[in-house]
Formats: C-alpha cells, sequence, structure tokens
C-alpha cells in the first residue's frame, strides 16, 4: 500500500499528539515544500510509490534504493491554466530537478489539473 | 556525448515512432515503459513500426536522451520527431482518444475498423 501526506495533514497530527504513522523522508519533504511553494496547490497529494519499485532492475542495481526514488504526485493549481499537459509535467520535473539529478529521485507519476478542471472531476481525490 | 546525441537526433527524425525504454516491447524491464508499449499495441500499432531503444544497456544513450529532450525519465515516446510524452501522457492521450487520433494520423496505426470487429478491445 502506498503511503500518503500531506503538510497540514502532518501538522494537524503533530498539534493533536497523535501518533504520525510515518515520517516523510527527506525527499518527500521537498518535494512538499517546493510544490507547495511554486503552485499554491488547492489539493496536493505526494505519495511515496518506491516500495513498488524495489525489486527493478534499475533499483535493484543500487539496492533497492533508498526508499525515496517513486512518486505519485497530484496537484491541483491555478497555474496550470492554459498550459498543455507536457507544459505541466515540464513545470514540475523542473522544480524537482535538484532531486532528480543529486538525490535519487528516479520516476514520477504526474496528475495536474486545474481547480476548474479538478471540479468538473467531482473534486475528490484522484486516485 | 555531442555525437551521440546527435545520432539519436536523428534517430528520432528518421523513424516515424521511437520509443527510449528500459528493456525491449517484448521483454520490458519497467512498468512505466510496459505500459507505454502495451498501449500501442492496444492501439493497434504494428511491433515493426516500433523503433526501441534499451536505455538500461546504454547509460550514455540513457542521458543524451534526457538532455536532448530536457525530460528527466523514461520511457520517452516521439512520434515524427516529436517528443510525445511519457508514460502519464501517453496513458492519458490513450484515454482521450487524442493517441489514436495522432496514431492514425501519422500512419502508425490502421484507422478505424468500422464494421470489422475489433481484433483487440
Amino acid at each position: 500500500m502506498a503511503s500518503t501526506s500531506t503538510a497540514s495533514a502532518e501538522a494537524d497530527a503533530a498539534g493533536a499528539g497523535r501518533t504520525a504513522a510515518r515520517i516523510p523522508g527527506p525527499v518527500e519533504t521537498a518535494i512538499q515544500q517546493k510544490l507547495i511553494e511554486a503552485f499554491e496547490p488547492v489539493l496536493l497529494r505526494v505519495y511515496n510509490d518506491s516500495s513498488k519499485h524495489a525489486h527493478h532492475s534499475a533499483m535493484r542495481a543500487q539496492g533497492g534504493g533508498n526508499g525515496e526514488t517513486h512518486f505519485a504526485i497530484h496537484l491541483v493549481s491555478p497555474t496550470f491554466k492554459g498550459k498543455t499537459v507536457i507544459a505541466r509535467h515540464r513545470l514540475v520535473n523542473a522544480l524537482l530537478a535538484e532531486e532528480f539529478n543529486e538525490k535519487g529521485l528516479h520516476a514520477l507519476s504526474l496528475r495536474l489539473k486545474t481547480p476548474e478542471e479538478w471540479e468538473k472531476e467531482g473534486g475528490g481525490e484522484m486516485r | 556525448m555531442f555525437a551521440r546525441t546527435g545520432l539519436k537526433t536523428l534517430a528520432v527524425h528518421k523513424n516515424p515512432l521511437v520509443v527510449f525504454m528500459k528493456g525491449s516491447p517484448e521483454a520490458p524491464q519497467c512498468g512505466f515503459s510496459r505500459a507505454v508499449c502495451q498501449i500501442l499495441d492496444v492501439q493497434g500499432v504494428p511491433r515493426e513500426k516500433i523503433v526501441s531503444y534499451n536505455c538500461l544497456e546504454d547509460q550514455e544513450l540513457r542521458s543524451a536522451i534526457k538532455e536532448y529532450s530536457e525530460w528527466p525519465t523514461i520511457p520517452q515516446v516521439y512520434i515524427k520527431g516529436e517528443f510525445v510524452g511519457g508514460c502519464d501522457i501517453i496513458l492519458g492521450m490513450h484515454q482521450s482518444g487524442e493517441l489514436e487520433n495522432l496514431l492514425i494520423k501519422e500512419g502508425l496505426a490502421p484507422p478505424l475498423p468500422g464494421d470489422e470487429p475489433a481484433a483487440k478491445a
């Protein structure tokens, strides 16, 4: 099962003194922070899917990877208005260039919508 | 590096459908690469129309193609010299019908069979 986190969910968990089920790693934390700053998201979900891919040949070559290699990102932001899907992907990829080049990030699965598109689809979770 | 990048640029422009992937269409070595090949298969693209490069066998090629497209991940699909996208985008275009239109327009997939029963639903 993939794990998920949001900045607000973490804050809630910490604030309410509940036990956080999982502490996001440095790459996931950086992804969250960068996306929040750059896109002012209406919805942001970052799912760490790394464990699903740890057995793949490229990851085996790295000893299974560092546990922060594969993420799915669901992001709703007005920034995407008027941009093609490929342009939206390029924005996110460019923002996370450091993670790709230096921090072992290997793959992203992206769902990037404008608030209007998201509402049209019901405005719920995207998986 | 530049020589190699040039070579692949040529490959991308010489062949109407080029897939840079991990493994081969017969034996993909990554779920995203497999998904792209399966989508092309479902779309009715004949195997012989797909020119594929295995980036796992060639790290230099893998870096070169990422640099060429300014796209950080594999697989990458090129149609008529244009970078179309990776797995997410190909899947999205498959679902919206956009990919079918593009493949038919470029002569890579057979036109809709109409009254013939579909071989692959």
